[in-house]
C-alpha cells in the first residue's frame, strides 16, 4: 500500500483552554516526510494537546500555524484535513463488523462498493486479521482492535498518522510484543505519524525521533539513541532511564575534576562550572578495590534476574546506584572499587533554554 | 437458591406472601367483578362475557386511539428528544443545563395544570381543540423529559465521544456521524426509552382527562367514564379490557427491548 507522504512543520503553535490554563506553550516542531515522530512525557506536559491540535480537534491560539506539506491546515476542521487517527480507547464503531469499520472512511466518501471491499481486503492482509473480517469489535481481543484501528485509520490514505497512546488500552506482556509489530506495520506504510506516549521504550521502540514534553513545552528533540547518551536537560535523562546525581565541592569545581571515593576524573569541559553531573546506573563499572578506581561499599544487592543492582556507599556522594552484570559477587557488606568513564557523564542543567 | 433462604429467612418470606397477596387481590377482585352477572351476589350469580361485550361496544374506539396515540408519542419524542439530548449533551453552558431543568418541570408540575396552560394557549384553535393531536402534544410534553434523560445520558459516555471523533477524523460530516455512528451507539438508550414513553403514555390520565373531548377519548379516560357512569361490573369489565390488550404489547416490547439491547451490547 502506497500512501502519500508529506513533512509537517508546526510554528508558535499554543493552546490556551476556555478556562485560561495553557495547555501547550508556544512550540515549534517539524516532522519529516514519512518520518515517526514520538511526544513522550508523563501525563499533563501538553503531547495529548499537541496531537489533537495537529489533528485538527482542537482549535489553536491566534498566531499558531500548522502546515502539512506546504499546505496550511490550520484553519481546517479535523474532516478535511486528511489525517487518520488511532485513539487510545481505539474508539472502533460496535455496531460494525471488522470490515464495515475498516471500510467505514471509504463508504462515506461513496467509493464504490467493489473498491471498498478491495482495499478492506488489502488492508485486513497488512494487519493480518484474516478470517476475523465478519467479527464485532467486542469480539477480538486488545491487539487485534488496536490492529483495525489502524487499518481504519489508513484506509481513507491520510497523510499524516496520528496515534494516541496506541498500546496503552494492552497490558504488560502483550504490549511488548505488539510494541514491535507496530513499528514495523508504521515502517511498511512508510508514512508520516506522529505517536505520542507515556512509555520512553514504547518510543524508543518505535519513533525515528522523539521529542520529550513537559509542562507544555518541547524540552528537546532528536534521535532516541542521542537523547538517551547525550541529554541536554536533566528531565530528559530522567525521563528517558535512571540516572544517578554526582556532587562536586567547590574545590572539585575549581581543579576542574569529579571526585568519586578518593579517585578523580576530568570533568567534560562544558560543565566545569556545575555542581552536579548526572550518571546512569548501567555506567558506573564495579569491580574488585584497585588503584585508581574509587572506593565504595556494598549497601544492597538486588538481583533482577537480568542484572543485579547494587546500592553503593561512597564518601562525599549521595547513595549511588549501579547496574552490573548477574554473576557480580559482591555481597552487601563488600569494600568495592568503581570507575565511571568522563564520557558517560551527563549534564544536569539545562542547556541555555 | 431457594432451598438456602426459604428455610432460613421465614420473616421474609411471609412478608413477601403478605405484601403480595395485599397487592394482588385488588387485580383479582377486580377481574372477577368484571365476569359475573352481579357483583354484589358475586360468583353465585353466574359468570358471563355480557359486560365485556358491551365494554367493547361503547368504548372499543379508546383502545384503537390510545396504542395508535402512545405510538404517535413514541415517534415524537424519538424525533425531537435524540437530537435535544444530543445538544444538551455537547453543551456546557449554563443555559442548557437550566433548560434540563426546566425540562423535567411537566414531570413535577400536576398533569391539569400543564391540561389548563395548554388549553388556555391553544383552545381557541378549534380544530386542533377537537383532535387527537391535542391530547397528543399533551402526552409529549409530559413524556419528553423521559426520553432526553435516558438519551442524553448516553450521549455523555466518554467513549461515545471518542466515537464521535473517530468518524470526523475519517471525514465524516455531522448528518453522517449522527445517524450512522452516534444514533445506532446509543440505539439500546432510544429503545428503553421509548418504552417508558409508551407505557407512560398509553397509562396517562391526568393530562388526557382535562385535554379530552367527547369525540377524543383513550383507554384510561374512558375507563373513567365507565366507572363514573356504568355499573360497576362494566367499569371492572374495562379493566379487563386493558389488561388484555396493553399487557401483551407492553410485554411483546419488552421483549423486543432486551432483544435489540443484547444484539448491540458492548
Amino acid at each position: 500500500m502506497e500512501l502519500e507522504r508529506v513533512p509537517i512543520d508546526i510554528a508558535n503553535c499554543a493552546k490556551t483552554y476556555a478556562d485560561g490554563t495553557r495547555g501547550l506553550q508556544p512550540t515549534d516542531l517539524h516532522v519529516q516526510a514519512g518520518e515517526v515522530l514520538a511526544l513522550l512525557g508523563p501525563s499533563g506536559c501538553g503531547k495529548t494537546t499537541l496531537l489533537r491540535l495537529i489533528a485538527g480537534l482542537e482549535s489553536p491560539d491566534a498566531g499558531s500555524r500548522i502546515v502539512f506539506g506546504g499546505q496550511d491546515v490550520t484553519q481546517r476542521p479535523v474532516e478535511h484535513r486528511g489525517v487518520g487517527m488511532v485513539f487510545q480507547s481505539y474508539a472502533l464503531f460496535p455496531q460494525m463488523t471488522v470490515a464495515a469499520n475498516i471500510g467505514y472512511g471509504l463508504r462515506i466518501r461513496g467509493v464504490a462498493a467493489a473498491e471498498e471491499q478491495r482495499a478492506v481486503g488489502e488492508l485486513v492482509d497488512l494487519v493480518r486479521l484474516n478470517g476475523l473480517e465478519n467479527r464485532r469489535p467486542a469480539e477480538l481481543s486488545g491487539g487485534q482492535r488496536q490492529r483495525v484501528a489502524l487499518a481504519r485509520a489508513v484506509a481513507v490514505r491520510p497523510r499524516v498518522l496520528l496515534l494516541d497512546e496506541p498500546l496503552a488500552a494492552l497490558d504488560a506482556k502483550l504490549k511488548e510484543s505488539l510494541r514491535d509489530e507496530l513499528a514495523d506495520l508504521l515502517r511498511r506504510l512508510h508514512i508520516t505519524a506522529i505517536h505520542v506516549t507515556h512509555d520512553q521504550q514504547e518510543a524508543l521502540a518505535i519513533a525515528d525521533r522523539l521529542a520529550v514534553m513537559r509542562a507544555g513545552r518541547i524540552v528537546q528533540v532528536g534521535r532516541g539513541e542521542d537523547l538517551y547518551r547525550a541529554p541536554a536537560h536533566p528531565f530528559v535523562a530522567e525521563f528517558l532511564g535512571r540516572v544517578n546525581r554526582l556532587e562536586r565541592e567547590p574545590g572539585a569545581i575549581a581543579q576542574g575534576v569529579v571526585r568519586l571515593g578518593g579517585a578523580e576524573m576530568p570533568c567534560p569541559a562544558a560543565w566545569q562550572s556545575h555542581a552536579n553531573l548526572l550518571v546512569r546506573p548501567e555506567d558506573i563499572e564495579v569491580n574488585t578495590p584497585q588503584p585508581g578506581w574509587g572506593a565504595a561499599t556494598v549497601e544492597r544487592r538486588t538481583f533482577l534476574g537480568d542484572r543485579v543492582q547494587l546500592h553503593l556507599r561512597v564518601a562525599g556522594q549521595p547513595l549511588l546506584v549501579a547496574d552490573v552484570g548477574r554473576d557480580t559477587p559482591f555481597a552487601p557488606g563488600d569494600s568495592v572499587g568503581l570507575r565511571i568513564h568522563p564520557d558517560r557523564l551527563m549534564t544536569s542543567q539545562e542547556a541555555n533554554a | 437458591m431457594r432451598n438456602h433462604t426459604s428455610a432460613k429467612a421465614p420473616f421474609l418470606l411471609a412478608v413477601t406472601v403478605i405484601v403480595s397477596l395485599f397487592m394482588i387481590a385488588p387485580m383479582l377482585l377486580s377481574v372477577m367483578a368484571g365476569l359475573v352477572n352481579n357483583y354484589s351476589t358475586g360468583l353465585k350469580s353466574g359468570l358471563t362475557l355480557r359486560w365485556l361485550g358491551e365494554v367493547w361496544e361503547n368504548y372499543g374506539g379508546t383502545v384503537g386511539w390510545s396504542l395508535a396515540l402512545a405510538v404517535a408519542c413514541v415517534i415524537g419524542t424519538v424525533l425531537l428528544g435524540v437530537p435535544c439530548a444530543y445538544a444538551l449533551a455537547r453543551s456546557r453552558s449554563r443555559g442548557a443545563r437550566i433548560f434540563e431543568e426546566l425540562l423535567t418541570l411537566p414531570v413535577a408540575v400536576p398533569g391539569l395544570a400543564t391540561a389548563l396552560a395548554l388549553i388556555l394557549a391553544y383552545g381557541q384553535l378549534t380544530a386542533f381543540r377537537q383532535s387527537f393531536a391535542f391530547i397528543l402534544v399533551g402526552h409529549i410534553v409530559f413524556t419528553l423529559p423521559f426520553m432526553v434523560r435516558t438519551v442524553s445520558s448516553a450521549f455523555e459516555r466518554d467513549d461515545l465521544l471518542a466515537l464521535e471523533e473517530a468518524a470526523r477524523s475519517l471525514g465524516a460530516n455531522f448528518r453522517q456521524r449522527f445517524m450512522g455512528i452516534l444514533v445506532p451507539a446509543v440505539f439500546p438508550a432510544i429503545v428503553a426509552g421509548s418504552l417508558m414513553v409508551f407505557t407512560l403514555s398509553v397509562g396517562e390520565f391526568n393530562l388526557t382527562w382535562m385535554l379530552h373531548t367527547p369525540l377524543t377519548r383513550t383507554l384510561p379516560v374512558g375507563l373513567a367514564d365507565s366507572y363514573a357512569s356504568m355499573r360497576i361490573e362494566i367499569g371492572s369489565a374495562y379493566t379487563l379490557v386493558f389488561f388484555a390488550v396493553i399487557l401483551p404489547v407492553l410485554w411483546g416490547l419488552q421483549y423486543l427491548a432486551t432483544l435489540i439491547q443484547k444484539r448491540h451490547g458492548t
